[in-house]
């Protein structure tokens, strides 16, 4: 295989890999801000065992998510050395803020977090949590703004010095508000919360299932369920913005998305199906006039299809499709078994419907599936520009590299990340059937509650 | 901001300087106690050294992240070429990061004698190899590496372990090893307190001779890493800072003032990093041989619109950083005291 392939190979694979964890890091802190503040302000010692309890498994999720994410920052230097060379005036500045601005606030008051529990006042623990979040979101931030100027670049002008091309900053905000940042950051940030709040969901399901840890349970479930539901619909909204501005930024990537060949007027969106590439048509179930709606806001507007772009200037339509599909296919699952599940759930009812307690411990799966879609179909539907309509992908690479080196990186990544996958699931597995510790019930040290505050029931 | 006619290329060149310096002096120390992690014998002594490190090794790590940015936003074609140019060596030095930051993690999660032990040799083996890897490539970076005319990394993975490099690598270990074992003995009381002074002597004769080995190679192979010191004999006292905060570390170790003894350390640290960036400057990529193809700040650099913009996000960066980074090391300060939510 040629370097291109492989360090392409290799880019997805870390990055892919990378990916499942942050999710669950962004969503777990705030969710772990929503549980301690529920307990500063009831004072119910559940929420703060449910606090204690989702700090470890946010810890494990956290330190995975590190140890991954250094591979990503010096990937592109290893890697892909003329595309850091020809976008490092633009791109670089991003990747050192993230540095300066989340990395340190996120693993400082981690420190707090984690360890800090009886050293510091309520109030101050409440704090440390929230810097975590913030971190955890600023990282989120810079990571996508940088990415989208790869997907809409602006504020920048070519310079060619010595016969090398590179782009250089014109406008610092204009960059950092290129058109797809606002839409693909909200998108983005959705589909963490949505991780995270399915995991909650998923764990206090097998616990009503197994009738364990009931209260800790159903109040865990109260949280992860509300926040599932405002997620899901979340995405459902963003993602619509995003469509629209792909539509107008990146129309051959949207045609790629539905798999749409001649310009059509009309256009009607596809529901499930693929794309049959010989005929350069879609075959499936299809719904009149609703891609020029959702693309445009009007049933009869025309919307771009492939053939107004040379060949070589097209992404591979039926990974597009697919990945697309897939990630909108199980947003809307997400959606229906968030309403269902919160509906039952303010009924009342919820513990005696075991087949819905099932699907809920399963749907852990689904935001992670679907994140995972949504940044492959992002990444292969801007193909083959590695910065849109400025740098191929494949005069991106390290001039001076071999794909026998590459092969065997491939292979090191490839066995520490199974190896680590393996351990993760083993410990997240072992805390999940432990359990919360009764013991965290009565909060000790400088969290306890002075005598009178105590709660009345 | 508007910086005016600032040289911002060489501000940049000392910030980024800065940022390995941190790295080192900070992260330093976590390698270090990684380095001498299996010395100890009881599981209590290991989760001591563990949660000495604990509440901060992630954020020293940060350091290095933040530094790597930094260089890639400043000088993207020193970052390009000195990536792609050491493949291997940096594959190697990321899987090294990702089993320290694991094994800290893991290590007490299970109680099993054979799951401690296997992220206690990971932890060990793991911040050696890193602590190597860093010194090779400093010691590949004061020799210089073969560039083309196109900037590009000419040279193989073996040329990169050549006798100077391993030797710099080697000198690293020790002082990392010397600098974890002082921390060490910062946070620890009892037994293994007075363990660790005992190591902290035999680490210093370990990176002295180093260090002498080091200096004379460099004087004797390295021309041109000693060139200005020649050319400006008052930059000599430099390096008997550096001496003078070596030998600085058994007195005050000798007299019981452990918190001295460590900042002797980082000074030793800050002015062995302060020579090597004066005898470099402006190079950042020295070019052996073609010194014409060398990589500088002002070839090498970032536009100086992106240096300024830079230039203001650290300025308002890093004093919050440093706020709460002093801030959580009080918090922990001292001794370490294993409790229900240590690791
Ligand atoms: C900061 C930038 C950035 C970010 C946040 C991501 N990517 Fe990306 N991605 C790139 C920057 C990039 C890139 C450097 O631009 C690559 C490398 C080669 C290429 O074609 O584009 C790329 C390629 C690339 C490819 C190969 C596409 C192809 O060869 O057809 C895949 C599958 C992904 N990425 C997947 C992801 C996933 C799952 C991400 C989720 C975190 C992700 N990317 C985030
Ligand atoms: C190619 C792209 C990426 C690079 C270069 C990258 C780089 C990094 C690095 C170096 C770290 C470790 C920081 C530390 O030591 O504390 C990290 C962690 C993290 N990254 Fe990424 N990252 C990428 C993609 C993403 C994306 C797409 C997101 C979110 C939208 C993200 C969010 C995070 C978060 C929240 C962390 C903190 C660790 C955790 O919570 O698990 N990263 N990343
Ligand atoms: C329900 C309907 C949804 C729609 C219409 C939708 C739409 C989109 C679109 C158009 C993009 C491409 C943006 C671009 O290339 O710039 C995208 C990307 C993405 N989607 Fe979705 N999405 C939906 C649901 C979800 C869900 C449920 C998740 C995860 C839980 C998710 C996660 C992502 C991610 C991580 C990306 C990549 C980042 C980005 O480009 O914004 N999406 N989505």
């Amino acid at each position: 295989m040629d370097v291109l392939t492989l360090s392409r190979f290799q880019f997805a694979l870390t990055v892919g890999f990378h990916y499942l964890y942050p999710p669950l890091s962004i969503g777990l802190g705030v969710m772990l801000v929503l549980m301690e503040g529920l307990w500063l302000k009831t004072n119910r010692p559940v929420y703060h065992q449910m606090a204690r309890f989702w700090t470890k498994v946010f810890a494990l999720t956290f330190a995975i998510g590190v140890a991954t994410g250094i591979v990503m920052e010096f990937e592109f230097g290893t890697n892909w050395a003329t595309y850091s060379r020809y976008v490092g005036d633009v791109f670089g500045s991003a990747l050192a803020a993230e540095g300066i601005f989340a990395f340190f606030l996120e693993s400082g008051f981690l420190a707090l977090l984690l360890f800090g529990w009886n050293r510091v006042s309520r109030g101050m623990h409440f704090f440390a949590t929230c810097m975590v979040c913030l971190g955890a979101h600023f990282s989120a931030v810079w990571i996508v703004v940088a990415n989208s100027w790869m997907q809409t670049p602006a504020g920048y002008h070519l310079v060619t010095r010595d016969g090398v091309t590179r782009a250089e900053i014109t406008n610092f905000w204009e960059l950092v508000f290129n058109p797809s940042t606002v839409d693909r950051l909200t998108h983005t940030v959705g589909g963490a919360w949505s991780s995270a709040a399915f995991l909650v969901v998923s764990v206090s399901a097998w616990y009503l299932l197994r009738r364990k840890h009931l209260e800790f349970a159903r109040a865990s479930l109260k949280v992860g369920l509300s926040m599932a539901l405002v997620a899901s619909l979340l995405q459902a909204v963003t993602g619509h913005f995003s469509a629209q501005g792909v539509a107008k930024n990146q129309p051959a990537k949207l045609a790629a998305f539905e798999g749409l060949y001649p310009t059509t007027s009309n256009a009607p969106l596809t529901v499930v199906g693929w794309v049959d590439e010989t005929h350069e048509r879609v075959v499936g179930l299809q719904i009149p006039n609703l891609l020029s709606f959702l693309a445009h806001d009007n049933f009869h507007a025309p919307v771009t299809g492939l053939n107004e772009f040379k060949p070589e200037d097209r992404p591979p339509v039926q990974a597009s499709f697919m990945l697309f599909h897939g990630m909108v296919g199980l947003g809307c699952a997400m959606m229906v078994i968030a309403a269902l599940g919160f509906l039952y759930f303010r009924h009342g009812s919820l513990h005696e419907r075991r087949w819905l307690l099932w699907i809920l411990v399963f749907s852990v799966l689904l935001p992670q599936l679907a994140n995972q879609c949504g940044w492959f179909a992002a990444e292969v539907g801007r193909q083959p520009w590695i910065v849109y309509k400025l740098l191929r992908t494949s005069e991106a690479l390290s001039a001076m590299v071999k794909a026998n080196v590459v092969l065997t990186s491939i292979i090191l990544f490839s066995l520490i990340y199974l190896l680590l996958f393996a351990v993760f699931l083993y410990l997240l597995n072992d805390k999940i059937q432990h359990g919360p510790d009764e013991a965290d019930l009565t909060p000790s040290g400088k969290l306890a509650l002075p005598r009178r505050e105590q709660p009345a029931h | 901001m508007n910086f005016g006619s600032l040289d911002l290329n060489a501000i940049w060149f000392v910030l980024i300087g800065v940022l390995f310096v941190g790295y080192a002096m900070l992260d330093g120390f976590d390698l270090g106690i990684g380095a001498l992690h299996l010395f100890t014998d009881t599981d209590d002594e290991r989760r001591v050294m563990l949660n000495a490190i604990g509440p901060v090794w992630d954020g020293n790590e940060v350091w290095l992240v933040t530094g790597g940015g930094a260089l890639f936003a400043a000088f993207p074609n020193v970052y390009a070429t000195v990536f792609s140019g050491f493949y291997l060596a940096f594959t190697l030095l990321l899987v090294a990061l990702i089993f320290r930051a694991v094994a800290i993690e893991f290590r007490s999660k299970q109680p099993m004698r054979w799951w401690r032990q296997m992220w206690d040799v990971a932890f060990c083996v793991s911040s050696l190899l890193s602590s190597l890897l860093i010194g090779v490539a400093m010691g590949n970076i004061a020799w210089g590496i073969p560039v083309d005319a196109h900037g590009e990394f000419a040279g193989t993975f073996l040329g990169l372990l050549h006798p100077y490099a391993l030797l710099l690598g080697v000198t690293t270990v020790a002082l990392f090893m010397m600098h974890g074992a002082l921390y060490g003995v910062l946070k620890t009381d009892g037994a293994l307190h007075d363990k660790l002074r005992g190591w902290v002597n035999n680490c210093i004769i370990f990176f002295i001779i180093c260090y002498a080995a080091t200096t004379m190679a460099t004087l004797l192979y390295l021309p041109h890493m000693a060139a200005r010191m020649r050319a400006n004999p008052w930059l000599f006292s430099i390096a008997l800072v550096n001496m003078l905060a070596v030998a600085n570390i058994p007195r005050e170790i000798h007299h019981g003032r452990d918190w001295r003894a460590f900042l002797s350390s980082c000074l030793a640290m800050l002015a062995l990093m302060g020579l090597f960036g004066l005898e470099m400057f402006p190079n950042l990529v020295f070019s052996n041989p073609a010194p014409e193809h060398s990589l500088t700040i002002y070839n090498a650099a970032s536009s100086p619109k992106t240096l300024g913009i830079m230039l203001t996000i650290a300025l308002i960066g890093v004093p919050i950083v440093l706020a709460y980074t002093i801030s959580i090391y009080w918090i922990f300060r001292g001794k370490v005291k294993l409790d229900k939510t240590s690791y």
